[in-house]
């Protein structure tokens, strides 16, 4: 494996996406929603609305969240308990659907666009390897989603702290299970589902195909990111941790599998199946 | 399907070698295998001595590849695309690689457009930078899939100088096409695909010999059966007469192609001819053409079926072989 070459598909690619504003304007705007504008709106809405029953009966719905977690919230007054609850555990999705959506879009491209624009003939040409050649598209594939996440999570922590840290004593955001979702359980996430994605774009015929057929195939795996992310906040951090590693073991896993599914063959558009 | 089936192809060292062939023939399929981007499923593909499937990586680094559609990124600069091609092809990042590109790019004068988007440049510009790029690492062999493909005829005729260059400066050239025309005056050996396999392969002037071995004439008269004394004439190798229609006046007008021993013969012929009443409105001495040569060998594809029919290159295997 020559990492020189893989890093050199991956940089390649990256550059190409830089040059696409039509594709990572609407994904900033993505990130954006998710992060800054939703959270930022219900956040105010609870700290700061008059309606002291509505805060009160937000608050009175914490209830049904199980018992370890209404034991982390703080927060004295109703509604900093709500913001605190809401900015905690109820935006977790959050975190895994803006990377899984943006590297989604990113690889389903990434080799039956090679095929459809005619470079995967000079890739199958080329001295790469295929390992090389899938390791460069799948990095490739993986920043850009968990760069915007990164960078949105930081925003959300400065939305969450600024709006709902006075209410709970001072800035306390990211909690650890946080850190422990977006650093541990959110990347094999991330990389099994592009390993799937990967796959599906060596296989059909054109970017659209792609696109659907990625869409289908993700978003029962959005779910399960979704609930899993969300028990990783609820329970305890050794739950986090054992979700964690379940999902890298199995990303792995898919990751070698889908190794083998890129051909030259593939590249040329050649290969059965195709 | 069989793409490639017993095909025989060795290209000799600087020398330009040309496939020869309708589209669906197998041209850029013998490109694939050269490489090692496709494997055979039976048989062996030999390149510098060395088995693509094997060693694919030594045999890609020494190889240099045009494609038909020159598979550039239209997002990236034309920098960047020669930058990406120098990085896979191990001339790493440095002053080496920038030296690479400037060097290559000035040669297909491209070197002022490198700074700007790729999907702006016209066809001929696109074939120019896939032209630099593939020279860029100074490759053994160069394998050039229909290069003109989509260029206007001054285009094309400047890509085709460029190619002709490359085999006078040492490269080996190995370029597919199905246009005569480019074919003619720039191969040094040809070879007729069809259906996956080689008909016939050698020198241009080397298989025209055989086809005709003597010198070809055309005669028109305007009594073509008049023509048909010829067949038996002295020095006449073979005869065919064409009949062409009935002129205005009535008369039949029409052609014969006959075969000399010698070309000094034509005056004593077109005499005797005369003297036999037969009006003779032209003459035309006829070199045959790679088209004459094409359709020769297609049309006669039963009879030249057999291998190894003066090819210089490598013996015919059981399976396919390509050897460089």
């Amino acid at each position: 494996m020559n990492w020189g070459r893989v890093s050199t598909v991956a940089r390649t690619d990256l550059r190409q996406l830089i040059q696409a504003k039509d594709f990572w304007v609407p994904m900033m705007i993505l990130g954006a929603i998710f992060f800054f504008f939703v959270p930022t709106i219900l956040l105010l809405a609870i700290t700061r609305v008059g309606d002291i029953n509505a805060v009160q009966q937000l608050s009175n719905a914490l209830e049904v969240l199980p018992q370890q977690a209404q034991d982390q919230i703080q927060g004295e007054s109703p509604a900093g308990r709500a913001a605190y609850a809401m900015a905690v555990f109820l935006f977790a999705p959050v975190a895994v659907v803006v990377p899984l959506t943006i590297s989604t879009a990113v690889g389903a491209a990434t080799i039956v666009g090679e095929r459809e624009r005619g470079t995967g003939e000079f890739l199958a040409h080329s001295p790469a390897g295929v390992k090389e050649i899938y390791l460069g598209k799948l990095i490739a594939s993986l920043i850009p989603g968990y760069l915007t996440t990164l960078v949105g999570f930081g925003v959300y922590s400065l939305v969450v702290n600024l709006i709902v840290g006075p209410e709970v004593g001072g800035w306390f955001f990211p909690t650890q299970q946080w850190w422990i979702l977006m650093l541990w359980v959110v990347p094999p996430f991330l990389a099994l589902t592009l390993s799937l994605v990967l796959r599906l774009s060596a296989r059909v015929k054109s970017t659209a195909a792609a696109q659907q057929a990625s869409g289908l195939v993700t978003l029962p795996l959005i779910m399960v990111a979704y609930s899993q992310s969300t028990g990783a906040l609820f329970g305890a951090g050794s739950a986090s941790i054992w979700i964690g590693a379940i999902a890298w073991i199995v990303a792995i896993v898919g990751l070698t599998q889908g190794m083998r599914v890129v051909t030259r063959a593939r590249l040329l558009g050649v290969a059965d199946g195709i | 399907m069989q793409a490639l089936t017993d095909l025989d192809l060795t290209a000799p060292r600087e020398s330009i070698t040309v496939l020869l062939g309708p589209n669906g023939a197998g041209k850029t399929t013998a490109i694939r295998m050269i490489t090692g981007a496709l494997n055979p499923d039976k048989g062996q593909v030999r390149v510098f001595g060395l088995d693509p499937a094997v060693d694919g990586e030594e045999v890609r680094t020494r190889c240099g590849v045009v494609s038909a559609k020159p598979a550039l990124y239209d997002r990236l600069t034309g920098w960047d695309n020669l930058a990406y091609s120098a990085e896979l092809y191990g001339l790493g990042r440095g002053d080496a690689a920038a030296t690479a590109i400037r060097s290559s790019a000035t040669r297909f004068g491209i070197d002022d457009a490198l700074d700007q988007q790729v999907g702006g440049y016209s066809t001929g510009m696109k074939t120019r930078l896939a032209l630099a790029r593939s020279v860029m690492h100074e490759p053994d062999l160069l394998l050039f899939d229909e290069p003109t493909s989509g260029l206007d005829p001054e285009s094309s005729h400047a890509v085709l100088e460029m190619i002709r260059e490359m085999a006078d400066t040492g490269s080996t050239v190995v370029m597919c096409t199905h246009l005569l025309l480019e074919a003619e005056g720039l191969a040094e050996k040809v070879v007729v695909l069809e259906d996956g396999t080689d008909l016939i392969a050698g020198a241009p002037d080397e298989l025209t010999q055989r086809y005709w071995p003597g010198m070809v004439v055309r005669l028109d008269a305007e009594d073509p059966v008049g023509l048909d004394r010829l067949a038996h004439a002295e020095g006449v190798m073979s005869y065919e007469r064409h009949e062409r229609g009935v002129a205005a006046s009535g008369t039949g007008t029409g052609s014969a192609t006959v075969q000399l021993d010698d070309l000094a013969r034509v005056p004593e012929l077109v005499f005797a001819l005369a003297e036999a009443g037969v009006r003779v409105t032209r003459v035309e001495p006829r070199i045959p053409t790679l088209e004459d040569l094409y359709f020769a060998v297609r049309d006669g594809r039963e009879a030249f079926s057999e291998k190894g029919h003066g090819d210089t290159g490598s013996a015919a295997s059981d399976g396919k072989e390509v050897a460089a």
